[in-house]
């Protein structure tokens, strides 16, 4: 076998390699359609490439605020409980109905309320239109999960009231602890979390 | 079930010797009186409970009962101080949910998983699809990273209650990943639950192609709701947040994406961030702990647990005079990776005043370190407001007194 041949050789097994490793070995499941996927697929990313057309200002969300229940448990100034703390008011402590919470998973009952702890504002977004309200998740329209996030960022000193919140101005809001944040190490099999750790 | 007694007559009469098996107040040849159990016996025929005389159940954490005044169930711990073994029951499994959540019914004929995002083939599977797929059953402890000890607690199941140890049935994920075809490009999965908040949390791809599982069943039966049936993820020794209940969707990405519980674990420090995601070697005292009282001086089996999200149990030592020397204990069930291992020490208790303590190491030779040795590798005071960075993995102290009682040794 001359050189030229068993590199063509070689080049056909790789081919055929590439192709088996890349194809499904079981075969089950479905595809699932498009409108299934996008129905399903509300994970936020800080890009914000996943998020809905519509908009929403403060003005809108503060009326949302009560209209949905959210003043409800989370207290007409966003801070009394006895749902976690949403808007945090300087020299005021948590809400005294839960004192000895240290941390609600994760921490949003104390001065780290999620408008000023997430690093990106599509976190709001995100969590809201997943998680809110209570009892009725699922329910908020883009146009309402817009104007809440968009209240919260305001009463928070991050946006100013009249601004409108859409895909593409809320992933550009600058959030107070923005740099505020280290990514979790790369994991590799076998190695320790944290290298000379006692 | 009337028709029945006559039957069951018949046989106590015929068998004086059997007597004492069968339910029906009866004296022993040794003198012990046996009860009748308080349940129909077709019941317990079909689904076996344990005795009414054995009474150790979970608790919900203080800092926020369950179910709280909306009716959510949040953190419930796991009555260590009464475990043997290495496998906890699954009804004393500890539960937590993502900010609370409401336990749902899930119909399994009605549930689907999907993988999407960054694959050549999204795919939906049913329940009875991913039980036609080769499976797995490994042994996994899972642990909350809010499982630390406080001054103010009483006992190891308060101490140590969010950390509990299954026998996990389900597809390797790295199998579905692989039927779905997973991009060059992709670095992180987003994995949600199906439940009313629906949880999700960023998790390295890396770790997705080693060693996670798509479970379905625990300790031999199908997944408890608490524990999220029908389908949950197992992320083998990160923390719990990770181990994804009621299993929907696994979205392959290109990014950290700062879902809300990936942002309440968010830190500046880099290295506070290295460990607040992956459980450190990590070992606990359950016999004697906190509440437990000693008879009086004599032989003692000391016995606990030690686990590691980096892999298995090498070794564990004990002290029995608050650090000063350590001894080796006995591995007493086998040693396996991010799993409960249990161990065992002969000792004799003088009677007098003493703090025991234990440490292991793991695979990695890494080292459970002791509240000093965190203290200084901070540079922060020795003192109750230590307040462990990330996962706190520290040595745990128990101070016997010289009348038998068991204490909280931070106390």
């Amino acid at each position: 076998m001359g050189l030229p041949r068993l590199l063509l050789v070689t080049a056909v097994l790789g081919i055929c390699q590439t192709a088996w490793t890349q194809s499904p070995t079981y075969g089950v499941g479905r595809t699932p359609s498009a409108e299934e996927i996008r129905a399903w697929d509300i994970a936020i990313s800080p890009t914000g490439k996943e998020l809905p057309t519509g908009q929403g200002t403060a003005k809108e969300g503060a009326v949302l605020f009560v209209q949905k229940g959210c003043s409800g448990c989370h207290g007409a100034t966003g801070s009394e409980g006895p749902a976690p703390t949403l808007i945090s008011r300087k020299g005021v402590k948590p809400a005294a109905s839960m004192p000895s919470m240290p941390c609600l998973a994760p921490c949003v009952n104390d001065a780290n309320t999620m408008g000023v702890h997430s690093p990106f504002a599509t976190t709001i977004w995100d969590y809201i239109n997943r998680g809110m309200p209570l009892g009725e998740e699922g329910t908020l329209t883009p146009n309402e999960v817009y104007s809440l996030t968009a209240f919260l960022l305001y009463k928070n000193d991050i946006i100013k009231e009249d601004e409108v919140m859409n895909a593409q101005s809320l992933p550009k809001v600058k959030m107070p602890n923005h740099d505020g944040f280290a990514l979790p190490p790369e994991w590799k099999h076998g190695t320790p979390r944290l290298q000379g750790y006692p | 079930m009337d028709s029945k007694k006559p039957n069951r007559r018949r046989f106590l009469k015929g068998g004086a010797a059997f007597a004492g098996l069968a339910a029906g107040d009866a004296r022993l040849a040794k003198g012990q009186t046996v009860g009748t159990p308080p349940k129909k016996i077709d019941e317990l025929i079909a689904y076996g409970e344990r005795s009414r005389f054995v009474t150790s159940v979970r608790i919900p954490v203080a800092e926020r009962h369950s179910p709280d005044e909306f009716g959510l169930t949040f953190h419930v711990l796991t009555p260590l101080q009464d475990s043997v073994g290495i496998i906890t029951p699954s009804s004393l499994h500890y539960t937590a949910t993502h900010r609370g959540a409401f336990v749902p019914d899930i119909d399994p004929r009605e549930h689907r998983f999907m993988i999407h995002g960054m694959v050549d083939r999204p795919l939906i599977f049913t329940m009875e699809d991913l039980k036609r797929l080769p499976y797995v059953s490994r042994i996994h402890f899972i642990e909350c990273l809010g499982n630390r000890a406080r001054p103010t607690h009483k006992t190891v199941q308060e101490t140590h209650g969010l950390t509990s140890c299954a026998e996990w049935t389900g597809v390797p994920l790295s199998l579905l990943l692989k039927e779905a075809g997973v991009q060059n490009s992709a670095s992180w999965i987003v994995a949600e639950g199906a439940e009313e908040v629906k949880g999700a949390s960023s998790i390295p791809l890396a770790k997705a192609l080693d060693d996670c599982i798509v479970c379905y069943a625990q300790n031999g039966e199908p997944l408890r709701p608490q524990q999220g049936f029908p389908l949950r993820l197992m992320v083998p020794g990160f923390e719990g947040i990770y181990q994804i209940k009621y299993l929907r969707r696994i979205k392959v990405v290109d990014r950290y994406y700062m879902t809300y519980d990936d942002y309440g674990h968010i830190n500046p420090d880099p290295k506070v961030a290295a460990l607040t995601h992956i459980i450190g070697p990590k070992s606990v005292i359950t016999f004697p702990s906190g509440g437990h009282q000693l008879s009086g001086p004599g032989f003692y089996e000391v016995t606990g647990l030690a686990w590691s999200g980096a892999g298995a149990i090498r070794g564990v030592e004990i002290s029995t005079d608050g650090g000063l020397s350590w001894k080796n204990a006995e591995l007493r069930s086998p040693a396996y990776p991010m799993a409960h291992a249990r161990f065992g020490y002969h000792w004799d208790w003088d009677g007098k005043e003493c703090m025991l303590m234990s440490r292991c190491t793991d695979e990695l030779g890494t080292v459970q370190p002791t509240r000093a040795e965190v203290a200084k590798y901070w540079n922060q005071p020795l003192d109750a407001n230590l307040r462990i960075q990330g996962a706190d993995n520290s040595v745990m102290p128990w101070k016997v007194a010289s009348d038998g009682s068991v204490h909280n040794g931070l106390a």
